[in-house]
């Protein structure tokens, strides 16, 4: 059966719409309110708690725990600092993504790596004659997003030290009200931000803690639908949506290395330790070019105002960011397909993450999206962009 | 009504199981004048519903339907017929330690459970589906396909092997070893190479070993695990399931479209033998004595029946008959079916709930499996046999009256050559075999049977015409596929005799409720028809 | 002393100094390094006992490659085949006995005594395996094909392979393609009725494998064994004069004769390999040679898993290594006589005990004997090869004393329960003999001393990983195009310039120098190919 979070006895109770959504086999909440417009604001100029518990945790210790992870990750461990998170994703040995998660340094040799998919048989079979060990303590860690401008504050406010301090990607162990956590400066919504990291049995106590807290700062619960809008915005990819991981791939095709999903700096082909897996493959691949690109798109809305205007309607757009396959055309002719997208309601635009043939990806070049409007399919302009689309400085500072 | 060459008929088809029905059907639908011949009152063959005990309907025989080619129900428009297949989507293996492994129609819901007992398993249960369905895609058109004669220089023979050789080309290195270790290696080890959990190899083994006279542990036994996934590459086709009605329902069905299309089907109506002149099949002799001309004979019995006691010896050639003689039929496997009182309480899983749906394998582990191969090996039937189980009352409530149930066991070793040989009184310890064990996981399960019908091998024999009671005629071992089912020459369902065909089981691809010999065998009929 | 040559074989077994003595005739400067004081891997003489010398590892040797024998000019270097005759003796309870020879007619007659129908058989089933194994010999006599991607050469080898099963003829041909997947007990069904020659037939097929003679595949392993062998004759017992270990001592001096420097004491550590490719090794004592060939002769596991670090390898090839199925299910016992065995059935001395001693009454017994295995368990009753080399040698022992060696099957490298610890060893011991006895009940007074070396002995002393004493299964899955794992099967390996020659690579198993023979035969075609030797 499905089942519900540690937190799910505070988000149960919470959520007034009921739309609780699966989430690696766990049911989280969609949206808390009817709509999710207010959780979604709340990420951007106030500060929102969402639940990101059902991600996959695996603890890797020991003497060869850098030369293991060197071994898998794409990112150079081996200059990942004491405190440091990184971002990285994993391929198998033809380079395609499996998977994309963040890495956290907690000691010398003791790191957490987060993954989207269950990577634990992958993570043993790369580990044979290595001295380490990898625990999988998904079930055991909780995990509890706090996002938003206020949630510095907030959590400064309750917890012991280390957290104003604390720099982008960087993670510290200490307490919140006595309730011993550890706190990442990461996030999947592109701004400030924070991940907390809990024992289970402590999970509700925390939450309890960053609600009271928070009250003052217009705190609120957000669910996923909330957070998709936000991803988007910051460009960030989701796995089975804006690719497929390789491990699940039936076909070749439907396989993305790093450097066709935007992650091209997360490549490290010259680390100290050498060959990594797929890095041969990737080698190849930057020598030759990649066949596809990861971008952003922003639809013309003049274009979109023209074609709902023929009908008789002013532009209308999904409330929900989508997670559909959209054809991208230019001149005519299919050169990519759109993953996800939605209106983006800080920026008042309508942007998407799309896979673009290498030769139609330079931001910039002038494109068609296929948009559904009264059940006829028309094309509207759109335009490549770099990622992210929003992008404030608090992010990092 | 076309009488060519004065024959009463265009066809026989001689026998009215599933592949001898789709026959019919396939050739009544090309315009032929068709007569089927069954022995029984009714027909299905070994695909039969039959009410031994008022008010409840046994599945006699075989009892899911997993196979069934999607082409067949689609020509045959089969839905139109009454097939309807009800979802059978689970398999609960109970435990001896009272606990119990499931996997589940959701795939949330499996990766959970089995993570329960693996977190590796729970993976690689994942990447073991994504080859399975690679290597089913692999297997379906050979499945498809009339097996060429590799010793053969004809034109039609190299185009086969060619076509075969390029499809094999196709598959790129990493799939045909993968493809080629499931033909050879034993389910034990290919699972081995797979999995950490007793009871999840054990259940999954244990479809390899269905219908074989081979332990798990034996080489050529991986490759029947495909047939799980065969399913699947059908995408929203997927006929696997219960058939409403029972599996008799499938040939009621069958036969309605061969009706449909004009066929004529006789019951009661055993052949004693086939006439041949001048090495020409003319048509057939009933039990009773009537003579019945046609242009073609297809039998849908076994190789062993259908050379051996149909023919005479010497209308034959001698290597023929020699390989056919040597062909192994073994019989391997019981069944058990049980009108009750009330549901069987599981003490694992206790109460009533989604596993009495579904499947439920004693199976614990492949050591379990092994032990009651042993047995069999040396004569005698399992003490702690295999069984698949299924609650058909729990799918389609039809089939025993309210707040009854029926139960289908299928059991696995009961050899055909017992030491000693069958006889009533072995049969119910067969039968008592059968029950004690299940007892041991569902106490309340004696003390509810009503009524209570156990077939061994010898019962298939006499009653549906199975030789030495194989359900598969002929066991599907490596040397028994292919180009060599049922002999080497004559696997594309022709015989050394003219006008002669064969379409059961015992010709590629054989085995399971599937149809494709019988339909792979009535094209075959129609193309020579053409010239 | 020059610390780089041209290739380094690890491993002086005797595949590792057939490929040797090949790289070093073609002008290669060659160093063997192998890891005990001898050289021979499974294939020594060693004397255990003051006066007594035994074949500790293989106690018969199969058809030697007929091209090895005569260009490496082995008999020069001492190598002097004995063909025993008879070839088997199986002892019974009954009173009676099988006895095969080389000469048919007499086979035949020591059937007759058991079903006249078999008798008439005889002769008719060994045509069919001499057709049978001169069509493996055929695919034996290169690499295999790659089925599926492979280029010119591999069709052309198809192709080759394709025309000798067609040269059959219709009735062989599909009569061979038939038999090859089946159980060594079906296809003698099919033959013969009595129990003795089948049982004494199928014992050839499961002889080193976890698998008893009802299990499909072993149809095959009994073919194999009998590739290269004269038709006609079936478990023929080959020996060599002055012990085995006369045979690689033979190949190594045709080795260095050619140049080669063998060094023994000298276990390798591990394998350099830099950007992809090996360029040396290092040994235990810290000492880096370089070489730019490396040949493994390690089974395929130990090669992967030890002398290579792990980041090197792709994970799906580890994963394939892993599975590599080993499952050890011999031992070895050593038995130093104080005078021959008398059987009860067959009393006094005479020809019979100058081959194997199969202890095979019937198919049911090997059956039950892999039963016990199955389930962790060694043998109750196992299956019994013995030898005793001083009938035909008397230079093994001191005057009138006789040294036999015994294999015994099955003794499960993984037990169910307990370990292999000295008291499990010696049990083993005891019960062989005790075996033995009920056939030759003198033999219990004749022992002078007893040596037993279980499946982690075979393991621990040969390297042989869990002690299978073909560097892997001799099963359908792990053959040909698939031995030991397809990316290996052609005696590349994924590591540029290391190659396999051991058993673990096709044809395999058996000293018959196959696999060393074509391996070396392959790094001379691609050092030509990349120009990169002075290859003659």
């Amino acid at each position: 059966m499905l089942r519900g979070t540690p937190f799910h006895s505070r988000t149960g109770a919470l959520c007034q719409s009921q739309n609780w959504r699966r989430w690696a086999g766990y049911v989280v909440a969609g949206s808390y309110e009817l709509t999710h417009d207010r959780e979604y604001y709340a990420i951007r100029s106030s500060a929102a708690l969402i639940d990101v518990s059902p991600l996959h945790k695996y603890m890797i210790r020991g003497p060869d725990a850098v030369r293991f992870l060197d071994r898998v990750v794409t990112r150079d461990v081996s200059r990942c600092a004491l405190g440091q998170v990184l971002y990285t994703p994993w391929c198998d040995e033809t380079g395609k993504v499996i998977d994309d998660g963040t890495l956290a340094r907690l000691g010398e040799e003791t790191f957490r790596l987060t993954a989207a998919e269950p990577n634990l048989r992958w993570l043993h079979d790369n580990a044979a004659g290595l001295r380490m060990t990898i625990e999988d303590v998904s079930d055991s860690t909780a995990a509890l997003a706090i996002q938003g401008p206020a949630s510095r504050e907030i959590l400064s406010g309750v917890s012991d030290a280390g957290v104003d301090g604390l720099r982008f990607f960087r993670v510290t162990s200490t307490n919140v009200r006595g309730i011993p956590v550890t706190i990442s400066r990461t996030g999947y919504t592109g701004d400030l931000g924070y991940e907390i990291w809990v024992d289970s049995e402590r999970a509700e106590a925390l939450w309890d803690a960053l609600m009271e807290a928070g009250g003052p700062y217009g705190i609120t619960p957000a669910g996923i639908l909330a957070l998709d809008v936000a991803r988007i915005e910051a460009g960030l990819i989701l796995i089975d949506v804006d690719y497929v991981p390789a491990h699940r791939a039936l076909i070749e095709s439907r396989k993305s290395s790093p450097f066709e999903l935007g992650l091209g700096w997360t490549v490290k082909l010259n680390k100290g330790a050498g060959n990594f897996v797929g890095s041969k493959a990737l080698e190849q691949e930057k020598r030759r070019g990649s066949e596809w690109q990861f971008r952003g798109l922003e639809i013309d809305w003049q274009s979109l105002e023209k074609l709902y205007g023929e009908v008789g309607l002013p532009p209308q757009l999904p409330t929900v960011a989508w997670r559909t396959s959209v054809p991208v055309y230019a001149n005519g002719k299919q050169v990519g397909y759109a993953t996800s997208g939605c209106w983006s309601p800080i920026l008042k635009k309508y942007i998407a993450l799309a896979h673009l043939q290498s030769g139609h990806a330079e931001p910039g070049t002038k494109l068609q999206i296929e948009v559904t409007v009264e059940h006829h399919r028309k094309r509207a302009a759109a335009t490549v962009t770099e990622t992210p689309f929003f992008d404030p400085e608090r992010k990092r500072a | 009504m076309s009488k060519e060459g004065g024959a009463d008929y265009d066809a026989i088809v001689i026998g009215g199981g599933h592949n001898g029905l789709v026959n019919a059907a396939y050739l009544a639908r090309a315009g032929k004048r068709v007569l089927v011949l069954e022995r029984r009152h009714l027909v299905g063959g070994a695909t039969v519903t039959e009410e031994i005990y008022p008010g409840f309907k046994y599945s006699v025989c075989s009892y899911v339907v997993s196979l069934l080619r999607p082409e067949i129900i689609r020509e045959l428009d089969l839905p139109s017929h009454g097939l309807e297949i009800l979802p059978l989507n689970s398999t609960v293996t109970p435990l001896p330690n009272g606990d119990y492994l499931a996997r589940w129609a959701d795939h949330d819901h499996t990766r959970r459970e089995l993570y329960r007992h693996s977190a590796r398993d729970a993976e690689a249960y994942d990447d073991y589906g994504k080859l399975m369905y690679h290597l089913a895609f692999a297997v379906k058109p050979i499945m498809a396909m009339v097996p060429p004669d590799p010793t053969s220089l004809s034109p039609k023979d190299l185009r086969g092997l060619l076509k075969l050789g390029r499809h094999f080309r196709s598959l790129g290195e990493e799939r045909f070893h993968a493809l080629f270790k499931l033909m050879t290696m034993s389910a034990s080890d290919f699972l081995d190479e797979w999995f950490e959990t007793e009871p999840l190899k054990a259940t999954m083994s244990a479809s390899g070993i269905i219908g074989t006279f081979l332990g798990p542990r034996s080489p050529g036994t991986a490759y029947v695990l495909l047939h799980h996934y065969m399913g699947e590459i059908d995408g929203a086709f997927r006929a696997w399931g219960f058939a409403r009605g029972g599996t008799g329902a499938i040939a009621e069905a069958i036969a309605g479209a061969a009706r449909r299309f004009g066929a004529e089907i006789r019951t009661e109506a055993g052949v004693a033998r086939v006439t041949v002149k001048n090495g020409r099949a003319t048509g057939v002799v009933l039990e009773s004595g009537d003579e019945i001309s046609a242009r073609v004979v297809v039998s849908g019995l076994d190789p062993k029946r259908t050379f051996l006691k149909l023919i005479e010896a010497d209308q034959l050639p001698t290597d023929f008959v020699d390989s056919i003689r040597r062909f192994k039929i073994r019989g391997s496997s019981g069944k058990v079916n049980l009108s009750l009182s009330e549901l069987p309480n599981f003490t694992c899983l206790p109460g009533e709930g989604p596993h009495l749906r579904g499947a439920i394998s004693i199976s614990p582990s492949v050591d379990y499996l092994e032990r009651a191969y042993d047995d069999a090996k040396y004569g005698d039937f399992s003490r702690r046999p295999y069984m698949d189980i299924i609650i058909p009352s729990m799918i389609d409530p039809g089939m025993a009256p309210p707040g009854k149930h029926v139960m289908s066991i299928f059991v696995q070793y009961a050899p055909s050559d017992l030491k000693g040989g069958w006889d009533e009184t072995r049969r119910e310890a067969f039968g008592d075999a059968v029950i004690d064990t299940l007892a041991q996981y569902a106490p309340n399960l004696p003390g509810a049977i009503l009524h209570r019908q156990v077939l061994t091998p010898w019962d298939m024999e006499r009653d549906i015409g199975l030789t030495q009671g194989n359900i598969f005629h002929g066991e599907l071992s490596l040397h028994q596929l292919f180009f060599l089912r049922p002999a080497p020459s004559w696997a594309d369902y022709r015989t050394p005799l003219e006008n002669f065909y064969q379409c059961g089981s015992g010709t590629h691809p054989g085995g399971g409720i599937s149809g494709a010999s019988g339909r792979l065998a009535a094209l075959t009929v129609l193309q020579d028809w053409k010239r | 002393m020059t610390n780089s040559y041209d290739a380094i074989v690890i491993g002086a077994g005797h595949n590792g100094l057939v490929t040797a003595a090949y790289l070093a005739k073609a002008g290669l400067q060659v160093l063997v390094l192998e890891r005990r004081n001898v050289v021979g891997g499974a294939a020594v003489t060693e004397e255990i006992f003051s006066g007594f010398k035994f074949d500790t590892g293989a106690h018969r040797i199969g058809a030697l490659h007929p091209a090895v024998v005569r260009e490496l000019d082995l008999a020069r270097h001492g190598l002097e085949v004995i063909e025993t005759d008879p070839t088997v003796f199986t002892p019974l309870l009954d009173g009676r006995h099988l006895l095969l020879w080389r000469d048919p007619q007499r086979c035949v007659e020591s059937i007759r005594q058991f079903s006249k129908a078999d008798a008439n058989q005889w002769v008719p089933f060994t045509q069919l395996v001499a057709k049978a194994t001169s069509l493996l010999g055929a695919a034996y006599a290169s690499p295999p094909p790659n089925v599926v991607a492979g280029g010119v050469r591999d069709l052309w080898t198809m192709l080759r392979l394709g025309g000798r099963l067609r040269r059959l003829g219709k009735r062989d041909m599909t009569e061979v393609m038939r038999i090859l997947p089946m159980s060594v007990k079906e296809l003698l069904d099919d033959w013969f009725e009595s129990d003795v020659l089948k049982g004494t037939l199928g014992a050839a097929a499961i002889t080193g494998m976890f698998q008893g003679p009802m299990a499909a595949g072993t149809a095959y392993t009994f073919l194999h064994h009998h590739v290269g062998v004269n038709g006609g004759i079936l478990r023929p017992t080959m020996r060599v004069r002055g012990g085995i270990g006369s045979l690689t001592a033979a190949l190594a001096a045709a080795a260095t004769e050619r140049g080669t420097t063998i060094k023994t004491n000298a276990p390798v550590e591990r394998i350099i390999v830099e950007s992809g490719r090996a360029t040396g090794v290092v040994l235990e004592c810290g000492e880096e040679i370089r070489a730019k060939w490396i040949v493994s002769n390690i089974d395929p596991k130990r090669t992967f898993s030890r002398l290579v670090h792990p980041t090197e390898l792709d994970p799906e090839f580890c994963r394939k290594i892993r599975n590599i199925k080993f499952k050890g299910a011999c031992a070895k016992v050593h038995l130093a006589l104080s005078e021959l065995p008398d059987f009860t059935c067959l009393p006094g001395n005479g020809p019979h005990s100058n081959g194997v001693i199969s202890i095979s009454p019937s198919l049911i017994y090997l059956e039950r004997a892999y039963d016990d295995a199955k389930y962790g368990g060694v043998s109750r009753k196992p299956y019994l090869e013995a030898v005793i080399p001083t009938v035909t040698d008397s230079s093994l022992a001191p005057p009138g004393k006789h040294v036999m060696s015994i294999l015994v099957q099955y003794a499960p490298y993984h037990l169910k329960e307990g370990t292999w610890d000295d008291g499990r060893r010696q049990a083993l011991g005891e019960a062989v003999v005790d075996t033995f006895a009920e056939y030759a009940p003198n033999i219990k007074s004749a022992v002078l001393h007893r040596h037993v070396l279980t499946p982690l002995d075979l393991e621990d002393t040969y390297g042989l990983t869990e002690g299978n004493i073909y560097h892997g299964e001799l099963t359908m899955d792990q053959l040909f195009f698939m031995r030991p794992v397809p990316e290996c099967a052609r005696y590349r390996t994924p590591i540029e310039n290391l190659y396999l020659c051991g058993a673990g690579t096709h044809p395999g198993g058996g000293v018959n120098g196959v696999s060393g023979y074509n391996a070396a035969r392959q790094i001379l075609r691609d050092a030509k190919r990349l120009g990169r030797s002075s290859v003659s």
